[in-house]
């Protein structure tokens, strides 16, 4: 028995709760529609087959309006759970996620950067022009910590968290004159730095969905080289894995991922770094199961609160603010729980 | 395809380093270095701290590059080897060994598989039999399901160990393997190698720390001071009061000794030491 028939019945029940989740999250909203008719429209659509006895309103919200942001929503959370639990093991720190490295920072400041050339008069189309600066500014800061980290040529962990954290707190001061550069319209930066799905498109998706899907069965494939890594550089060298070559390519690749997440989403924080730290929690550190599951865990998690912002509350709250502020105190949770039953695991 | 034969040609070395050099940054740790090995000696590595032993067993294990010079492992030169066919026949025992993110002594063992495993495969009967036997041997059965992180250095040295049993390579590497353990598990632990050793399982490049240990141990010997080799000879020519003064700076007596059945060293600072 190998390892993709031995993980397939977890995956199986994940892949069903996610698309009940879906599911029920579809019907939720200002105008209610139920399951049952959630799933039909959406069978019907899929098999482009006519829908004569729905009220064709609900199947333009069902179709146009809600089915786009929440699948946004489950791909942005799977791949920022994904790429956290990713930077997490080629670091070798659980501390460390897309913020650590300093690339959700490059990424909202090549999206207020373009936001206040264009308040100074920059004519550029605001619906493309945001996304591909936080993508570009994403890429960059990577290039940038890569460069400043490989002085020695091991690029060890240390060098990239410590280069990491030095282009971040740059780029945040940045941001803070940018902001200061907004005057007035400050507000456009703020909304964009704590995160929204309210935007999207289905061409959003067709974006997110192939870097989504190839960049989770990548990390996935290099699953057990990165179970090796978490016992140092040396002993992974002399395992037989290539640990410069391998941290690279998946930097590179979960910064594609982050990037594209920040750029169609905003910055959404905490599903990074909790997703990974749960689900080490309940499942171990095997990260050939953690990869699989981090994707579905992200993806849910980001669902139920969005949908929460979306529907349940009076007024829509930043996406960036609610994943904060739920997942912040759930973490202090499972971190003082872990420190009690001594398996802090670090 | 590798060629296997080393095990009964002792006469074309298993590695060839010539000029070898090596610096972290400025501060140059191998100096021209030349050294042959060839199969069937148990080889130790000794020399005073920071006198770059651990970076010649690294250079040899393929980990570290050399700046200048060339190393060949079985006629091929280190670089030109597929790291994962390296890590089939080359395997190392680090001194320190320590395991992120709470994965358990048998999940860490099981790592030592992966350069015999394709990719998505999960461990065979006869591997898993492998594993039971490293665990077993190493004296860490009990502890297979406990977390690494919450072991005791010399428990995770052990760990070390039989992950590199598990990997079941042709030559072991050890660097100071046994410095945190007891002197029950060393003499254990040593005694482990030195039988497959001894059955012409393994060839051993030891760096030791410990001479009395290196004597019961190796049957050759390599001193290394300041980058660079100062002797080489088998254990019982080598191992004098005039090579230890030379080497360490201390006065000794090596007498040969009928309880271990080898040479046994005693040391003492040199008596007319400045004393300011």
């Amino acid at each position: 028995m190998n390892i993709v028939t031995k993980e397939l019945y977890p995956i199986l029940f994940l892949t069903t709760a996610l698309f009940l989740l879906i599911a029920v999250s579809a019907t939720m909203g200002f105008l209610s529609v139920s399951v049952m008719d959630v799933v039909r429209i959406i069978s019907a659509k899929l098999l482009q087959q006519p829908l004569p006895d729905i009220d064709p309103v609900a199947v333009t919200v069902v179709t146009d309006v809600r089915m786009p942001r929440i699948v946004a929503a489950v791909l942005v959370g799977g791949m920022l759970g994904v790429s956290g639990t990713v930077f997490q093991a080629i670091l070798l720190n659980p501390l460390a996620d897309s913020y650590t490295l300093g690339i959700s920072t490059g990424a909202a400041f090549g999206a207020s950067l373009v936001i206040v050339l264009q308040i100074f008069g920059l004519a550029l189309p605001p619906a493309v022009s945001v996304p591909i600066f936080a993508f570009a500014g994403g890429i960059g800061t990577l290039l940038l910590v890569l460069f400043l980290a490989s002085g020695d040529r091991r690029l060890s962990s240390t060098n990239l968290i410590l280069a990491g954290v030095i282009v971040a707190a740059i780029l945040s001061a940045a941001i803070g004159f940018l902001k200061f550069l907004a005057d007035e319209q400050v507000g456009i930066i703020i909304f964009w730095l704590m995160g929204s799905l309210s935007g999207v498109s289905w061409y959003n998706i067709l974006l997110l969905l192939p870097f989504a899907l190839i960049g989770t069965g990548l990390a996935f494939f290099y699953g057990r080289d990165l179970n090796i890594m978490a016992t140092g550089d040396r002993t992974s060298v002399s395992l037989g894995v290539n640990t410069v070559r391998l941290r690279i390519f998946l930097l590179v690749c979960c910064t594609l991922m982050t990037a594209l997440s920040v750029a169609v989403a905003g910055i959404i924080g905490f599903i990074g770094l909790i997703v990974p730290h749960l689900l080490r929690h309940l499942t171990g550190p095997d990260n050939r199961r953690l990869i699989p599951f981090s994707f579905f865990a992200g993806g849910m998690l980001l669902l139920v609160a969005d949908t929460i912002t979306r529907a349940v509350l009076p007024a829509e709250v930043p996406i960036g603010v609610l994943t904060a502020l739920l997942g912040g105190p759930f973490f202090c949770i499972i971190f003082k729980k872990r420190q009690q039953d001594g398996n802090a695991g670090f | 395809m590798v060629t296997r034969d080393f095990k009964t040609d002792t006469s074309s070395p298993l590695w060839s380093l010539s000029g070898i050099r090596f610096s972290y940054g400025k501060t140059e740790v191998l100096q021209d270095i030349n050294l042959k090995l060839f199969p069937g000696h148990c080889y130790g590595i000794l020399g005073p701290n920071g006198s770059g032993k651990t970076t010649l067993l690294d250079i040899l294990a393929g980990v570290l590059k050399p700046i200048a010079g060339t190393a060949t492992f079985q006629g091929k030169p280190l670089n030109q080897w597929p790291k994962k066919q390296l890590a089939r026949v080359l395997g190392l025992v680090p001194q320190d060994f320590m395991v992120r993110f709470g994965f358990t002594v048998r999940e860490a063992v099981e790592m030592g598989l992966h350069p015999h495993m394709h990719r998505f495969a999960t461990p065979s009967e006869l591997d898993l039999a492998l594993i039971d036997k490293a665990l077993q041997e190493t004296g860490i059965s009990a502890m297979a399901d406990r977390p690494i992180t919450q072991l005791s250095g010399g428990e995770k040295q052990r760990v070390a160990l039989a992950r590199t049993l598990a990997q079941n390579p042709d030559v072991l590497l050890l660097d100071e393997a046994t410095s945190n353990l007891d002197i029950h598990h060393s003499l254990e632990i040593l005694r482990l190698i030195r039988q497959r050793y001894e059955n012409n399982d393994i060839h051993v490049v030891a760096v030791m720390h410990d001479l009395n240990l290196a004597s019961f141990f190796c049957d050759e010997l390599i001193f290394i001071k300041h980058g660079k080799i100062v002797y080489q000879g088998t254990t019982d020519s080598i191992l004098t009061p005039d090579v230890i003064a030379d080497v360490y700076e201390v006065e000794s007596e090596v007498v040969y000794n009928q309880f271990t059945s080898c040479r046994q060293v005693s040391f003492r600072l040199p008596l007319e030491e400045k004393k300011c």
